[in-house]
């Protein structure tokens, strides 16, 4: 319960990139399973390992593929984005 | 000439060549000056023979010279000539009489263009290393899952579809393509714009900022990806603080871009590999935590339940805790009033032989008491030890591990305090009856009744002894009187003293012995000298 990973709040999970979340939940399963944690921790590492691979499940998710090509101004800066068809 | 210096007038004595004569005159001429030499120029029509033979020009801006590789050398030139190509060729002149001509036998030919490119690459690449732009401590970690990739490429071509489709297959992410010319002199500035552009863009703006650049182009020669080796090229992608992926050429090709990039791709798909990871795979690998997750929290919870189940097993029942206790204490119980009793039973004895006193008695019943009284105090701190761990371990099991001791320490309590008072009666009238059968016993042993006895049987026998001594025969010897004894006889007759050999006369100042003489007469005889020395 030390752990800072572990006391951090459900609402920080939104900050948390895919592979810290990932990271974390590996740290916590590991945790888990070495079985030395006192019970009360154990659930408490449990409820925050559901809610990181939530947090990691809704990131796969979110897979969308969109490909758009930068349209370039006179001067060579991009002005806007159009739909991008390689053919 | 020296013939026609000779004969300068005529020359009609000058000897006549034969073409053929001539044409070989020339070709060991030819063949002795220039047997070994290299040629540099510019290749310019090339023929492949259908007999393998390689045949092409070697030009300049003034000149041309006809070169050929025969079949079996054509195979293992360095660099196969390609028509404009800058080359160095090594070989032989010699001619070729038919069409006279003469022309050059190529051993080999090495691109003359490369060699001085590579060497320009090289001072740049020591220029660019040692201002730091390639230092491994400059390098981005490429991001896990990057959400926007940046792809700097030519519009067209295999090169965009390859990265697309990979990118597709693994995670497919938002993809913003910044068109480039990948050849030619507009290459490198329109790359090195495309890097700056992207970093240019503003975090959460209209056009999204990749959080990774790849910049790509396909395979072709070293001319063709000269633009990645520019300056500014190179400058830029290190400057870069977007992470970037350089893939530029086939895997042997190494372009300055490749060096200062954070890292690097042997071909377009490869970066495309680099950029994501394969979304299927980390879906797997979550749902394994998952599944992970229960398991590891079942088996703690398991773990405890069997922990609890051996304690509690191993935990023993209140009454077993305190029942070994309770029985011995039902024994000294029972033993107690016969001990007592059998305490009284000496202490009466030992009164009796008028050796001790009560005060045994009372402390063998004091004694008794104090060791139930701390068998008591014994007993409850060790229930209440046994309770209190009880209590720790197992709260279920404590209150019934209490309420069992409080319950056995009352009755246990209430028994005591039920005995105590009749063994204090038993007691009491134990001593009671001893005082009263001492006190008898000792009033009739008073000292002064003993000497009151003594005094009086004294007196008597002072008495006695007087009276004796009045009646004793000495006074009456004193009178004149005399006993006659016959050894310690006393004879009072005469006819006793008559049959005795030897008489004793006691007088009152002494003894005397005395013969009778002869044998005594009837009684007559004998008793008057018997009489007479009686009397």
């Amino acid at each position: 319960m030390t752990d800072r990973s572990t006391t951090s709040p459900a609402s920080d999970l939104e900050s948390l990139s895919f592979e810290e979340a990932l990271t974390e939940l590996e740290s916590v399963v590991t945790r888990l399973e070495r079985g030395d944690v006192a019970l009360e921790e154990s659930i408490a590492l449990y409820e925050r390992g559901a809610r990181l691979r939530a947090h990691c499940q809704k990131k796969l998710d979110e897979a969308e593929e969109r490909v758009n090509r930068i349209t370039l101004g006179e001067g060579g800066e991009p002005k806007g984005t159009v739909p991008f068809d390689a053919g | 000439m020296t013939l026609l210096d000779d004969e300068p007038q005529t020359g009609a004595n000058v000897p006549e060549w034969r073409v053929s004569d001539l044409a070989q005159a020339i070709r060991r001429t030819l063949e002795g000056g220039f047997s070994f030499v290299r040629v540099r120029g510019e290749v310019g029509r090339v023929t492949r023979a259908s007999s393998g033979h390689l045949y092409f020009d070697l030009k300049d801006a003034n000149a041309v010279l006809s070169a050929v590789s025969w079949k079996g050398q054509a195979a293992r030139l360095t660099a196969r000539p390609e028509e404009g190509q800058e080359v160095v060729a090594i070989g032989r002149l010699t001619t070729f009489p038919p069409q006279s001509r003469y022309q050059m036998v190529v051993e080999d030919v090495i691109p003359a263009g490369a060699g001085a490119l590579m060497a320009q690459l090289e001072a740049r690449r020591r220029k660019l290393a040692a201002e730091g732009l390639f230092d491994v401590a400059r390098k981005r970690p490429i991001p896990f899952l990057p959400r926007v990739i940046g792809v700097v490429t030519s519009p067209q071509g295999a090169v965009i579809r390859d990265i697309l489709h990979r990118l597709r297959d693994r995670f497919p992410r938002e993809v913003l393509v910044w068109p480039v010319a990948v050849q030619g002199t507009t290459c490198a500035p329109e790359v090195a714009a495309a890097v700056r552009g992207f970093n240019a863009l503003a975090p959460g703006g209209r056009i999204p900022r990749p959080d990774l650049i790849i910049v790509a182009r396909g395979g072709g020669s070293i001319e063709d990806l000269w633009g990645f080796n520019d300056e500014a090229v190179v400058r830029a992608v290190a400057e870069s603080a977007i992470p970037v992926i350089s893939a530029v050429g086939h895997e042997t090709d190494t372009t300055l871009i490749d060096h200062a990039a954070d890292l690097r791709a042997p071909t377009p798909t490869a970066a495309a590999e680099l950029a994501v990871p394969v979304r299927a795979e980390l879906a797997e690998r979550i749902a394994g935590h998952g599944g992970r997750l229960h398991r590891g929290l079942r088996l703690a919870l398991r773990q405890r339940q069997q922990r609890l189940g051996d304690l509690g097993r191993a935990l023993p029942r209140g009454e077993a805790i305190l029942g070994a206790a309770g029985q011995r204490l039902d024994l000294l119980a029972q033993r107690l009033p016969a001990a007592l009793r059998r305490a009284v039973a000496k202490g009466r004895v030992r009164l009796g032989e008028a050796r001790v006193g009560p005060a045994i008695l009372r402390r063998a019943l004091h004694d008794g008491r104090r060791r139930l009284e701390e068998a008591d105090r014994a007993l409850q701190p060790a229930a209440e030890r046994n309770g209190a761990d009880a209590a720790r371990r197992l709260a279920v099991l404590s209150g019934r591990f209490d309420l069992a001791a409080g319950r056995w320490t009352v009755g246990r309590t209430e028994r005591l305090a039920a005995l105590a008072p009749r063994l204090g009666i038993a007691a009491r009238r134990q001593i009671a009856l001893s005082r009263t059968s001492f006190g008898r016993v000792g009033n009739s042993l008073m000292p002064g009744l003993v000497r009151t006895l003594l005094e009086r049987r004294a007196a008597r026998l002072d008495a006695l002894a007087r009276l004796n001594e009045t009646l004793s025969h000495r006074a009456t010897l004193a009178r004149g009187f005399a006993l006659v004894r016959s050894g310690d006889r006393v004879v009072t007759s005469a006819a006793t003293a008559a049959r005795e050999s030897l008489l004793e006369i006691e007088f009152a100042d002494g003894r005397l012995s005395v013969v009778p003489r002869g044998q005594a007469p009837r009684r007559r005889e004998a008793t008057s000298p018997g009489q007479g020395s009686l009397l």
